[in-house]
């Protein structure tokens, strides 16, 4: 997919031609991309895509091997000041030995001047997490609930959700985007959230960008992906009749039976598909993401 | 509720659309406000917003300011109307088109739409 960055006058996020090499891997290859002021962007690709590297190299905890990211207009590399106003909640938090939920959560304000004590309560009495228990104890779960309550707790201008939700089940998740919307709607801030479950999270999102193999191939609102693409179903030769001439974005099939996904179509395109026997449907966000990274959803959904 | 096919603000609109059609946001009664359809429907409140502000373009709701959004007076029939002549347009020509592919004359047509009426 070609693609043209836009340089949105609004961005919190600039990243201009990001490259980061660890040894001879090229984690992260010239990517370019902005995140604009108070939207939920979601940051998708598979796993060992360059996800969290962008994200480490945003949060100023890698440096840059070549390109630029600025973050609220200035290099976050060892920069308090910009630092400050970033939350990144990663699944691989680590505490002091001895900690308690409690004193995570008493330390916060030290490090987050819009942290709201009265949400973080709330927070912990939803997910039900033990605060006086030491965090060596914790589920995996429950040690996620601790860091999902101080991502959305601290109000951080920029808030980075990496896989925050390792070991939760689908309750504490749906619980998870409901405060998630329910904040973000009352205290507009910029949100990067980064996951593999895709179908979970497409109605939260407002922007998309999609990295694969260190580069960025889907930068699009989501509302725009949403539809751009059909599976076209039926007798070979006519599915073949039909999308003759399509751009085609995959391609299934077994027997005389044919499965072939294409781009956005007309009403009158429908129309035809329905005179010729064809069976049209939708594509759904991971659907499309997995066609375009060329893993099979086997693969995509096993990851994590 | 939310399908994949189409854009999430689309769909709101026509919630809202429905709704207001049947009776349930009566006109000059105000309706929900963007973070609550966002919440209730658990979607991003920027297409919540997008959902919203067609149905102002459409000048079937309207902003007072400071208070809210309300829907239109007369948008109940206007919704009505339009809907009449996409009914037209997707359901009755392709039916007489294909009617008339298949040697069927107008009398037998409307012949059967009444024996299904009957039956429904």
């Amino acid at each position: 997919m070609t693609y043209n960055p836009a340089h949105h006058p609004d961005a919190v996020v600039r990243v201009r031609d990001l490259t980061k090499r660890f040894g001879k891997v090229t984690a992260v290859d010239g990517v370019t991309f902005d995140i604009r002021a108070n939207t939920i962007t979601g940051l998708l690709g598979r796993n060992g895509a360059g996800k969290t590297t962008v994200m480490q190299v945003l949060t100023g905890q890698e440096f840059a091997t070549s390109g630029d990211a600025q973050v609220f207009g200035e290099s976050p590399a060892e920069n308090a000041r910009v630092l400050s106003q970033i939350s990144f909640i990663k699944e691989s938090q680590r505490y002091p030995d001895d900690f308690q939920p409690k004193h995570v959560f008493e330390s916060a304000p030290w490090f987050f001047e819009n942290w709201d004590s009265d949400f973080a309560a709330r927070l912990v009495s939803e997910f039900r997490l033990p605060v006086n228990r030491r965090i060596k104890k914790l589920s995996r779960g429950q040690l996620s609930a601790v860091g999902v309550i101080v991502g959305l707790a601290s109000r951080a201008p920029l808030t980075f959700f990496d896989e925050p939700y390792l070991g939760l089940d689908a309750v504490s998740r749906q619980l998870f985007y409901d405060r998630l919307l329910e904040d973000y709607a009352e205290h507009p801030r910029t949100i990067v959230l980064s996951t593999h479950l895709i179908d979970e999270v497409s109605q939260l999102l407002e922007h998309v960008l999609v990295i694969d193999d260190g580069k960025i191939i889907i930068d699009e609102e989501a509302e725009t992906l949403r539809g751009s693409a059909t599976t076209v179903v039926g007798m070979r030769s006519a599915v073949e009749s039909f999308v003759a001439g399509r751009s085609i974005l995959s391609r299934e099939g077994i027997g005389g039976l044919a499965s072939v996904t294409v781009g956005a179509l007309s009403a009158d395109d429908r129309a035809q598909a329905a005179r010729a026997g064809l069976e049209l449907s939708p594509v759904s966000l991971q659907q499309l993401i997995v066609r375009r990274t060329h893993v099979t959803e086997k693969e995509f959904e096993n990851q994590s | 509720m939310i399908d994949e096919a189409r854009p999430i603000f689309v769909q709101i609109a026509e919630q809202i659309e429905d709704d207001i059609i049947a009776g349930s946001l009566a006109e000059e009664s105000q309706v929900p406000s963007t973070n609550e359809f966002a919440a209730f429907y658990r979607i991003n409140p920027a297409t919540a917003g997008k959902g919203v502000n067609r149905l102002v373009d459409d000048g079937i709701l309207y902003k007072k300011r400071g208070i809210g959004m309300f829907v239109a007076e007369g948008a109940r029939a206007r919704l009505i109307q339009a809907r009449k002549d996409r009914f037209r347009d997707e359901f009755v020509r392709p039916l007489i088109a294909e009617a008339a592919k298949l040697g069927i004359d107008p009398d037998q047509l409307s012949d059967m739409i009444s024996t299904e009426g009957v039956t429904a």
